[in-house]
């Protein structure tokens, strides 16, 4: 009898590389405007590796990092990254706790972003090595792991272990729904919950990176991680909601308004968060002045002929400032339009203000007051546009296997000799009450589903 | 199903396959193969880096067997290298010893001999002219570093000015140890703060907690002409560095546990440098720091240097 089951229902070993096999096949397979965008991402990308491997044979000379300014434009994007990451959780929120339907059926698409996002930070950390041939002295078990004294042992665990979350979180999900079964709460709901606190573990944790740095006193504020999270709850929620509107136009995916709407009333209240505490820390910056706030007035007003940072930081303020207004009008509840440029001004203004506007002055002027400036080349923005290729290439990719696989266009079909045999004689070895797995997946309707999945989408 | 699916085309060995796939696997082998080129300037990397080194453990877990070894492929790296003949070993922490230095400010007069002696010692690259010291010219009046300047060339002393020497402080809370993620830098027991330069991953991590600029990252591989290597090295302080590390002061290790003084206290003329044990309550540094008007740089951030400053 169990023999028999076997057959009807081919095990995880049949259906589970088919999975695989499939998903690789969707993810290769689409339109020619697809097929562009992913060879110009791999041009990109290329590009990056080239100008990566330069550095790594010829030194780190070949950045314009130096003694005085030894983080640049890689930290500066990584900080911003983790943001971006733990953003994708403003989705999962009310898709899970709150339980909005509405939420619940899109939000892989932030689970995906946490994924591509996190895979970006690594390679950010990565290519900031002087020796990435060493990488392996900071595996736990392999090398030296100075847990938990060194804070960046801890960043490496949750960014690791928010990867690994997701991973398994979608992973789960999309393999399930390809066999047209419904999801065991068991398998993912814990799991959902341990990825939202890690959400906001991982930024926090790498807000300590700097803010535990006594000799930094631009860092050293207490502010600083709520800052962090306040950020990448705006980022993280903008670039979501322009992945959706993308989705719709390019891509053909029903997505009702209200996932977007739901999120545009996010960030209505962390952007607003967010200025408030720029400016609690503005104040603090200048309103006693002294010794400790010179990095404060080199980034926004220079300090003796030395502003090269004094453009980008104003840039951010402003994309912020029109940002949180367009977000607060009520048309940002309508209009595609103004959402659409609130969320571009708000993630560019955040990736600077976040980024470089962030690392760059806390080590100008330097621990010894000297002046030393820092503006990235050619090869760290090559570096750094492949890294960003990379991560769209694989939200690209993610988005392109799950969303057909969710919105149940995709589904197992047993191999035709198997599925011949008994085929509607019920597993043995099941319990009784696995309801979605008694239901037959041989039928030609997909089972019934939980409420995730088509709803909303409308074919 | 689109119409380029059901259109197949022949080939070799395989036989029919359908157009799209041929493509997708043209695509897939064109994409690696730029990949491949992409990263084609890490085979200038093979020959000079060898599998020992690639699997070399941390400094305290080699045994004596593994360290000589480790010696011994440092000096062929040397002389391949650089042409030098040089020798490598490993002075320990000389029990009961607690080294501390002073620098009496009332007598230094910004010569730089310092500076020149480290530059020299230690193996520094010649182009960058890196040293682990650095003097800063200093307004009489004033302790902040904002009005000072360490790139001053001009003869010296200058009337109205004063000499700030400025290095590693060897803290007895090292904030850079406490960051390192592999622990790749330690306290020693004589307080000396040391780099195993073949861990160190160059995170810079270090370089970023330290509040004194103590702290040097290779940039590049430092460049010495062979006859002005300083064949004198110790793993863990003076011996040529590769590129991608970070590194650092280490009172001279190779010497000062052998009984010599530091290279940079040996070439002051001035004779405003004194080093010594700071155990040992006969020493001259513990009468400096009894009798001497001493002080240390950002008392307040609870480092705790063992580099002094004093005035006579």
């Amino acid at each position: 009898m169990a023999i028999q089951a076997q057959q009807a229902r081919p095990g995880h070993l049949v259906s589970y590389p088919r999975f695989l096999w499939r998903s690789l096949v969707m993810a290769t397979d689409g339109s020619l405007a697809f097929y562009a965008w992913m060879t110009m991402l791999t041009a990109v990308a290329l590009v990056g590796a080239n100008a990566w491997a330069n550095q790594v044979a010829s030194g780190m000379i070949v950045t314009n990092m130096t003694d005085h300014v030894s983080w640049g434009l890689y930290i500066a994007n990584f900080t911003f990254m983790v943001g971006v990451a733990a953003g994708g959780v403003m989705m999962v929120i009310p898709g899970y706790l709150y339980r909005n339907k509405e939420m619940h059926d899109v939000v892989i698409i932030g689970e995906l972003l946490a994924i591509a996002a996190i895979v970006m930070c690594l390679l950010f950390v990565t290519v900031d090595l002087g020796r990435p041939d060493r990488f392996w002295h900071l595996i736990p078990g392999l090398g030296r792991f100075n847990f938990p004294i060194s804070m960046l042992t801890w960043d490496v665990i949750v960014l690791n272990g928010y990867l690994l979350l997701n991973l398994h979180i979608c992973g789960y999900l999309l393999y399930i729904r390809y066999l047209g079964k419904k999801p065991e709460p068991r398998w993912y709901v814990p799991f959902v919950m341990i990825s939202i606190v890690w959400a906001v573990s991982i930024h926090t944790v790498t807000a300590f990176l700097f803010s535990g740095l006594g000799g930094r006193p631009f860092w050293k504020s207490a502010l600083l991680a709520p800052q962090f999270l306040a950020s990448a709850f705006v980022a993280g929620p903008a670039f979501l909601i322009l992945t959706m509107f993308i989705l719709r136009r390019i891509g053909g995916v029903v997505i009702s308004d209200r996932p977007i709407q739901l999120l545009v009333q996010i960030i209505r209240v962390t952007v607003l968060i967010n200025l408030l505490m720029l400016c609690s820390k503005l104040f603090t910056e200048f309103y006693t002045g002294g010794a400790y706030s010179k990095h404060a007035i080199y980034l926004f007003f220079g300090w003796e002929g030395h502003n090269a940072l004094v453009p980008w930081i104003w840039t951010a303020i402003v994309f912020n400032l029109i940002a949180a207004v367009l977000f607060l009008l009520p048309a940002a509840m309508r209009s595609v339009r103004v959402v659409s440029i609130a969320c571009v001004l708000a993630f560019v203004g955040l990736w600077i203000e976040k980024g470089m506007g962030l690392i760059v002055p806390g080590f100008v002027p330097s621990t010894l007051s000297e002046m030393v400036e820092y503006v990235p080349n050619l090869t760290e923005w090559q570096v750094s546009a492949g890294i960003w290729a990379f991560g769209l290439m694989i939200y690209t990719v993610a988005l392109k296997i799950a969303i057909p696989i969710m919105r149940g266009e995709e589904r197992f079909i047993a191999p035709v000799e198997v599925a011949d045999d008994t085929p509607h004689e019920p597993p043995a070895d099941q319990p009784p009450a696995g309801e979605a797995s008694a239901t037959d997946q041989t039928q030609a309707d997909p089972p019934e589903r939980d409420s995730g999945g088509e709803s909303g989408r409308s074919p | 199903m689109s119409d380029s699916d059901k259109r197949t085309i022949s080939l070799p060995v395989l036989g029919e396959v359908s157009r799209r796939t041929a493509l997708k696997a043209g695509g897939a082998t064109l994409g690696l193969a730029a990949f491949a080129a992409a990263v084609s300037p890490l085979a200038g990397l093979r020959g000079r880096l060898s599998a020992q080194e690639l699997m070399q453990r941390h400094y305290k877990e080699l045994s004596a067997d593994d360290k000589a070894k480790i010696f011994e492929r440092l000096e062929n790296e040397a002389k391949e290298r650089y042409g030098a003949d040089v020798k490598i070993k490993d002075p320990k922490a000389i029990p009961g010893v607690r080294y501390g230095y002073a620098i009496n400010l009332s007598v230094c007069n910004g010569n730089g001999a310092c500076m020149e002696a480290c530059h020299r010692e230690n193996n520094h690259d010649r182009s960058t002219n890196q040293s682990y010291i650095r003097v800063f010219e200093m307004p009489i009046g004033t302790t902040d570093f904002k009005h000072g300047d360490s790139t001053y060339t001009h003869d010296v002393p200058r009337e109205g000015k004063y000499y700030l020497p400025v290095q590693c402080f060897q803290c007895e809370n090292p904030p850079c140890v406490d960051v390192c993620p592999v622990e790749a830098t330690w306290q020693e027991e004589d307080g000396i703060v040391v780099v195993d330069y073949n861990w160190c991953i160059g995170c810079r991590y270090c370089q970023a907690a330290c509040p004194y600029h103590a702290r040097r990252f290779n940039w590049k591989e430092p460049q010495i002409p062979a006859e002005e290597v300083n064949p004198d090295q110790g793993y863990l302080s003076n011996r040529i560095r590769p590129a991608g590390v970070v590194e650092k002061c280490h009172f001279c290790l190779h010497r000062t546990r052998e009984g010599r003084q530091p290279a940079c206290l040996e070439a002051c003329p001035t004779g405003a440098r004194i080093f010594g044990n700071l155990l040992d309550p006969e020493s001259e540094i513990r009468t400096v720091l009894r009798t001497k008007r001493v002080f240390v740089l950002k008392e307040e951030l609870g480092a705790r240097p063992t580099l002094f400053y004093f005035f006579d």
